[in-house]
């Protein structure tokens, strides 16, 4: 019989025992420790959100791999110092006349990290491969653009070579369009579009289906300002500054560590202590706080997206507009503003696209409660009697629980209409908006290219993200003409047009402008901020 | 004995393969998929995504297919969430995180749980009671994700001893280890007391202390053997929750554990990757039930090995 005593002993060894094996290099501190680097190196540490999918640019979709992706690799254009459109592999470009082929010159001196130079075959073979079907890219949508693309994806084409990508010769791109896109240049700076060594994907199998390992530290090849030397899955990603990149003596940093932090709480506690630079995000209760004592390293800048409330038309009562129209005003917007978002730069939105440089809608959804009342009134429910309960769905987080609170509170108090709200978690509530069984679903969306072709393409009828089952001739009709429009005068006056059928329409509420709110060491130079939250890693520096 | 554990371990198989079974099924009939995202993706692209991953299959050949995989080659499949890694992978370079943690852990719930426990129960209704005891109230009535914040203001952000999140250097385990510890030391606590006071009150406790024992050796010798034996049936379970990492903890210290991947891949209906750890927490709670069983055998005189 073992006495306790013993078993205890037993049991300890077996805690050390386990410990012994797992403790990997707990007796010194890691070499990669987050707060090691050699003295004077320009690190930047920034939260990168969650863990990313993958590096592979042709297989990934989040932002978080956006940020990392653009240090490892580079397309035709990347960003300027100041956040404009600037050469990137292309050195200069030319549009033809009616504007349907863009010739890109490639640079001699890009190169890939192994040294070789990069090619505009290797564009050309990395569009493909986005294409290429069985690598069911979420993205390839972003080339449809190009003469036989969409068809080539989806199977109806197997001759890339009738796709509109030519390379006439080694440093000649030559992409040939179905239609005007006037926001090609724009459209470029998504990794979507950046190339990727393909004999190196080829070598690990990735030619033709996601998922292989060479976007793993030690095989990635890349041709951007660094190169990937470490990725601790759900710790962090190290690069350092590549020596083969073309504008290397530009390049400020010596590298950036992204951690994968998903909670923001966690985050700034990260942030407070020192060990990180940037917080990608700071938790709404703590944004007064940091306004008001640390307004050094606070920003809140304009966010190229929109909080809306999408509006399942084809079912009573919102089926009929005067109903849509009446519950669109009886939201007051500043009041969630000022009294749920911290009043962190956030801007009521009354149309559906964001204000931006190239446009700014006119049309507005004005009224009052007067009139509310009476639409209410005309559609047979005066001072919301005999109207049935309206459900607002939303995505599980306290934050979209706490506008649903205040718009169920709206609509009760000021027209008398009953609505009720209901959390789903994430995929159960992306199942049930796609599948149109909602009345209201909370939603948002943040442009892919800066135009506003990005927000009012969604509402076609049948689009995949129109998901309202809202359907207007006039408005396809002119969706589609705007591409065909010969200048931006007449291309923005047609989505002045879209914007007028919207907001008289109004299959989705369009509640707030989204604010990018974050905390930045006052060491770090060079931020720049831009509608996409997106730059160049090359220019940010870091002070001594 | 040997036959007890033979036994019991032929028993684990069609436990293993029930909850595989179920959790397979009951994962699929959830509502949304792997492959459903905020913007729209063809049809053509998710029918190729699926495809890859072997979902275009009839659904009882996808089962069969994983069974086969699983049983025969040991290959839990490919994540739907990360690309590149499998499963197997993804478990190997998570479980080391999660043991850490959980072995510091459980090495603090018991130091501090058995001696608060015993100290509470030798020292009946005097103020070392009232003290352990407290302790152990606290430690149940606050959840982890009050106590690990409280633990990061004090000895990260003021005192600066400790880093606030992170796995990197020996400090980074000390204040997630302790969170997650002191949780459990509680219920030990709680437990070794009530066992101890029982076992206490026992006639052949009476005898020894007539015969002259000491109070140490009436203690370690005799009382405690009958009084750990709630606690041995309570660490069966609680082993398994330990090492297999805590969502919670490792969330609010960042820590690359496999409890995150667990609960983060329902989220993702990373359908692979739930089986996976289903898989692995399964083997491992009736790993440890068989241990504990085992172990309460030998402890207690009156049970054999039936």
């Amino acid at each position: 019989m073992i006495s306790p005593l013993r078993l205890s002993c037993l049991f300890v060894c077996f805690v050390g025992t386990l410990l012994s094996v797992t403790l990997t290099g707990c007796g010194k501190k890691s070499p990669s420790s987050a707060s090691d680097s050699a003295p004077g190196s320009k690190i930047l540490r920034i939260g990168n959100g969650a863990e990313p999918k993958d590096l592979d640019p042709h297989v990934v979709t989040g932002v978080g791999e956006h940020k990392i992706i653009t240090a490892l690799l580079e397309g035709l254009v990347t960003y300027s110092e100041t956040g404009d459109i600037a050469p990137g592999v292309a050195e200069r470009w030319e549009i033809s006349e009616d504007a349907l082929t863009y010739t890109f010159h490639l640079r001699a001196d890009a190169k890939w990290s192994n040294g070789e130079p990069v090619t505009s075959r290797d564009f050309a073979r990395s569009f493909q491969r986005i294409l290429t079907p069985t690598i069911g890219s979420e993205y390839s949508y972003k080339l449809f653009h190009l003469v036989g693309a969409e068809e080539f994806n989806t199977g109806k084409l197997t001759d890339f070579s009738q796709v509109g990508v030519a390379t006439p010769d080694d440093r000649t791109l030559r992409l040939t369009l179905k239609h005007r896109t006037p926001f090609l240049l724009e459209s470029l700076l998504h990794y979507a579009w950046f190339p990727v060594h393909i004999p190196t994907v080829e070598k690990f199998g990735g030619l033709d289906r996601p998922g292989s390992t060479w976007t793993r530290p030690g095989n990635f090849v890349g041709n951007g300002p660094f190169v990937l030397v470490d990725w601790k899955s759900h710790q962090k990603i190290t690069v350092t500054r590549a020596a083969t990149y073309w504008d290397a003596a530009n390049v400020k940093l010596d590298g950036i560590d992204f951690f994968a932090i998903e909670s923001s709480d966690t985050e700034e506690r990260e942030f407070r202590t020192g060990r990180l630079d940037y917080a990608y995000s700071l938790p709404l209760s703590k944004i007064e706080t940091y306004r008001r004592d640390h307004a050094d390293t606070y920003r809140a800048t304009p966010y190229y997206g929109t909080y809306f409330y999408r509006l399942n038309v084809t079912k009573k009562p919102l089926d009929d507009k005067r109903v849509r129209r009446a519950l669109a005003l009886a939201i007051d917007r500043e009041s969630i503003i000022k009294n749920i978002l911290r009043d962190a730069g956030q801007t009521p939105a009354y149309h559906f696209t964001p204000v931006s440089q190239k446009f700014a809608a006119t049309a507005r959804l004005s009224g009052d409660l007067a009139e509310a009342k009476r639409l209410l009134a005309e559609a047979g429910y005066p001072d919301g009697k005999g109207m049935p309960a309206v459900d607002i769905l939303f995505n599980t987080l306290d934050s979209h629980r706490t506008i649903a609170e205040a718009i169920q509170q709206m609509w009760k108090t000021r027209l008398g209409v009953n609505a009720t709200i209901q959390n789903q978690e994430w995929k159960v509530y992306l199942d049930t908006t796609q599948t149109l069984n909602y009345q209201v679903s909370r939603a948002g969306w943040i442009g892919d290219y800066d135009d506003p072709h990005t927000f009012l393409d969604m509402w076609i009828t049948g689009g995949g993200n129109n998901q309202t089952g809202w359907s207007n001739a006039e408005y396809d009709r002119l969706i589609r003409s705007a591409l065909t429009q010969p200048d931006e005068a007449a291309r923005m006056a047609v989505y002045q047009k879209l914007e007028t059928i919207l907001a008289d329409e109004l299959p989705v509420l369009p509640i707030y402008f989204y604010t990018r709110i974050y905390a930045i060491s006052p060491k770090v130079k060079n931020w720049i901020s831009t509608p996409l939250d997106n730059r160049a890693w090359k220019w940010v520096d870091l002070a001594d | 004995m040997l036959r007890f554990i033979a036994r019991r371990l032929l028993e684990t198989i069609p436990v293993l393969f029930i909850i595989v079974t179920a959790t397979f099924f009951m994962v699929r009939f959830v509502p949304g998929g792997p492959f459903d995202s905020e913007k729209a993706t063809t049809p053509e692209i998710r029918a190729n995504l699926e495809a890859y991953y072997g979902l275009n299959l009839p659904l009882h050949q996808q089962y069969t297919n994983y069974l086969k995989a699983v049983v025969l080659d040991g290959d839990l499949g490919r994540s739907t969430k990360y690309a590149s890694r499998t499963v197997n992978e993804i478990i190997a370079d998570k479980l080391p995180a999660s043991l850490q943690l959980g072995g510091l852990s459980l090495l603090i719930a018991l130091v501090l749980g058995l001696s608060a426990g015993v100290l509470a129960a030798v020292k009946r209704n005097t103020k070392i009671d009232y003290l352990a005891s407290s302790f152990a109230m606290t430690g149940i009535c606050i959840p982890t994700f009050v106590l690990g914040p409280i633990l990061v203001l004090v000895f990260a952000i003021h005192l600066g001893w400790f880093s606030a999140s992170g796995w990197y250097s020996w400090q980074d385990r000390i204040l997630p280890s302790l969170t997650l510890g002191i949780v459990y030391a509680a219920g030990i606590a709680r437990l070794t007391r009530g066992g101890m006071l029982e076992v206490l009150n026992l006639d052949y406790i009476r005898t020894a202390r007539a015969k002259g024992a000491s109070e140490s050796r009436i203690i370690f010798k005799h009382a405690l053997r009958g009084g750990l034996l709630p606690v041995v049936s309570y660490l069966g379970p609680a082993i398994a929750g330990i090492l297999t990492g805590s969502f919670v903890i490792e969330t609010i210290f960042q820590i690359p554990g496999l409890g995150r991947e667990f609960v983060n891949s329902a989220f993702n209906r990373d359908y692979t990757l739930v089986l996976g750890t289903v898989i692995l927490y399964a083997v491992l709670i009736i790993a440890l039930n068989l241990i504990v069983d085992v172990v309460q055998v030998w402890l207690n005189p009156k049970l054999k090995f039936e």
